[in-house]
């Protein structure tokens, strides 16, 4: 599914929408069959809870607006417990109080979805400015061992897949996933085309068959790994905590129990890598330079690699649209043959350190970044570029 | 064809809203591709507010304006920042009532009564934006005053839609000649 990109054609699209990403973000939760929603709106990501407010009670859903962001997250763990999808989304300063709640979600391995849009930081920062500075607090920003799953976009038509893709995982493996967006891509209009009903797949829940009155451990994997969930509140009696816990979902503090569950909490994810990496390339085949980025950065970087292919220069590209876990193996393939490998992000390198640890010869990595607030500029990437290669600007 | 359009002034003024229904004219009904970004401040209100517009028939990346082909400025401060980065051949359209040109040798600039028009038929300078974007597209082509009509209906609810329709029929009527920039 692409949006059409011959415009004289498109009159015979119905289903063009020219909607901020924001918006999208909301509707394709709602597509994803999302009917709850928690949270507390803050710039740049209030868009999100404004429409879903609107549209939830349309489709039955319920919408709350909650005192707080570590409340929201609270909310939409207890929500998915009881058998619906459930999302918030927050920016930055919201996402640093949600981190214990996230940590809680991992460990109880609730399936929910938690969109960040990233504004200028630390602290409240810079509210209505655009930054990539989550990018490592999604990965690490909760304590103790763990995994996740990161999923971000540079256009509003993958953002749309994207967001159902995260709710899609976040049931197939339990667990939360971070649809991560920046206020670029948040605010920003653009088209998309509007999927017809039942045009992407989407993953229900896995429910147990254990019937009523008979005894269902929470925990307990089935032969494929996976663990079917009860409706909290409904057949079952179960225990859900935070602590580390044996199949009844009992806390326990035996050394093996502890072991196989931080096994199995990581490898559930890094194990399942292939399954989980979506990416895009372009031109990469014969590049000397590979620009890798991901978010709103990689539209500058796919405009300024257009120009300078434009101008017979062997230039590439690698958009990462899964963050987390991070593609090492696909990196370090796709660019060995390249002479230099700029990351192009709006923090002060956060993923060209994933990047560096990724590829052989990792001297060749060089970073494109900027902080200030404003989106990085194609010329600001092409005078990295000029003097990698010794022109000067 | 590439058009890069920024519309600055303060907020409040409805520049933002001016760029979206544009964005949306060329998109729904130029068979044309857009892409709309927007700056602003914290403030709900008086801070600068900045919306750039992307035209084209061809896939937009970067979705910033740097340097605009038409650059609309609705006030002094907006002018002073964007009238000296408009691409050479441009056109700058300011509001004869709030700012003062400066001689330019690389664009064109139109100073029209945005805010006198409006005022002395409404009382109330709410619809000056749709004023603009009427003045906008007969000077420039891009997008037909029809697209704009059917836009600016489907947009608004009954409160404003007539006023917003008529708003923009007086700033089609300021400008008696378009000139091409493309």
């Amino acid at each position: 599914m692409s949006a059409p990109t011959r415009y004289a054609e498109r009159k015979a699209e119905p289903n063009i929408r020219f909607l901020q990403g924001n918006e999208v973000c909301a509707e394709a939760a709602i597509y994803a069959g999302m009917r709850f929603f928690a949270g507390y709106p803050i710039t740049p990501s209030t868009e999100i809870a404004e429409r879903l407010s609107e549209r939830l009670p349309q489709v039955g859903g319920t919408f709350i607006q909650m005192e707080d962001e570590i409340a929201s997250l609270a909310a939409v763990i207890g929500a998915s417990l009881t058998g619906l999808k459930s999302m918030t989304a927050t920016s930055g300063p919201g996402f640093s109080l949600m981190q214990e709640t996230l940590g809680y979600a991992i460990m109880t391995e609730v399936p929910c979805v938690i969109v960040d849009v990233q504004r200028g930081g630390p602290s409240t920062g810079l509210p209505t400015h655009s930054s990539q500075g989550d990018v490592m607090q999604v990965r690490w920003g909760t304590h103790g061992d763990h995994s996740i799953v990161c999923l971000t976009a540079s256009n509003h038509q993958d953002l749309f897949e994207m967001v159902i893709d995260a709710f899609n995982i976040a049931e197939t493996f339990r667990t939360p996933v971070v649809v991560l967006i920046d206020e670029v891509v948040a605010h920003m209009r653009e088209q998309v085309r509007m999927p017809e009903e039942g045009e992407i797949a989407l993953t229900e829940r896995l429910v147990t068959a254990v019937p009523r009155d008979v005894d269902y451990h929470p925990y307990f994997p089935r032969e494929d790994g996976r663990l079917p969930m009860s409706n909290f509140g409904g057949d079952h009696r179960y225990n859900v905590t935070g602590l580390v816990h044996d199949m009844w979902g009992f806390p326990s503090n035996k050394p093996n129990v502890a072991d196989e569950l931080i096994h199995h909490l990581i490898h559930k994810i890094e194990n399942r890598k292939r399954m989980l990496v979506r990416h895009k390339e372009y031109n990469v085949d014969g590049a000397e330079i590979v620009l890798i980025s991901y978010g709103a950065t990689a539209r500058s970087a796919r405009h300024i690699m257009e120009n300078r292919r434009a101008v017979g220069m062997a230039v590439g590209m690698i958009e990462l649209q899964t963050l987390w876990p991070f593609p090492n193996e696909l990196i370090r393939e796709r660019c060995k043959d390249a002479d230099y490998i700029v990351v192009v992000e709006m923090n002060m390198g956060q993923m060209v350190h994933q990047v560096e640890a990724a590829v052989d010869r990792p001297h060749r990595v060089f970073l494109s970044n900027r902080v200030d607030g404003a989106m990085i500029t194609p010329n600001n990437i092409k005078n990295l570029i000029r003097v990698i290669q010794g022109k000067g600007v | 064809m590439i058009q890069r359009f920024v519309f600055s002034g303060t907020g409040g003024q409805g520049v933002i809203t001016a760029a979206i229904v544009l964005a949306e004219a060329a998109l729904y009904y130029g068979e044309l591709n857009a892409v709309q970004t927007q700056v602003y401040g914290p403030e709900a209100r008086g801070g600068a507010a900045r919306s750039d517009v992307i035209i084209a028939d061809a896939e937009i990346w970067f979705p910033k304006v740097l340097e605009p082909n038409v650059a609309i400025c609705l006030g002094q401060q907006a002018y002073d920042r964007f009238s000296g980065v408009v691409r050479p051949g441009g056109i700058i359209i300011v509001d004869s009532h709030n700012v003062r040109l400066q001689k330019t040798i690389s664009s064109r600039q139109f100073q029209l009564p945005f805010h006198e028009t409006v005022m002395t038929e409404y009382g109330t300078i709410q619809a000056l934006n749709m004023c603009m974007l009427g003045a906008l597209v007969r000077l420039i082509p891009i997008v037909s005053p029809d697209a704009m009509r059917q836009v600016i209906s489907d947009r608004f609810d009954e409160r404003f839609r007539q006023t917003n329709l008529s708003a923009f029929e007086l700033g089609c009527n300021l400008v008696k000649e378009s000139v091409r920039t493309f």
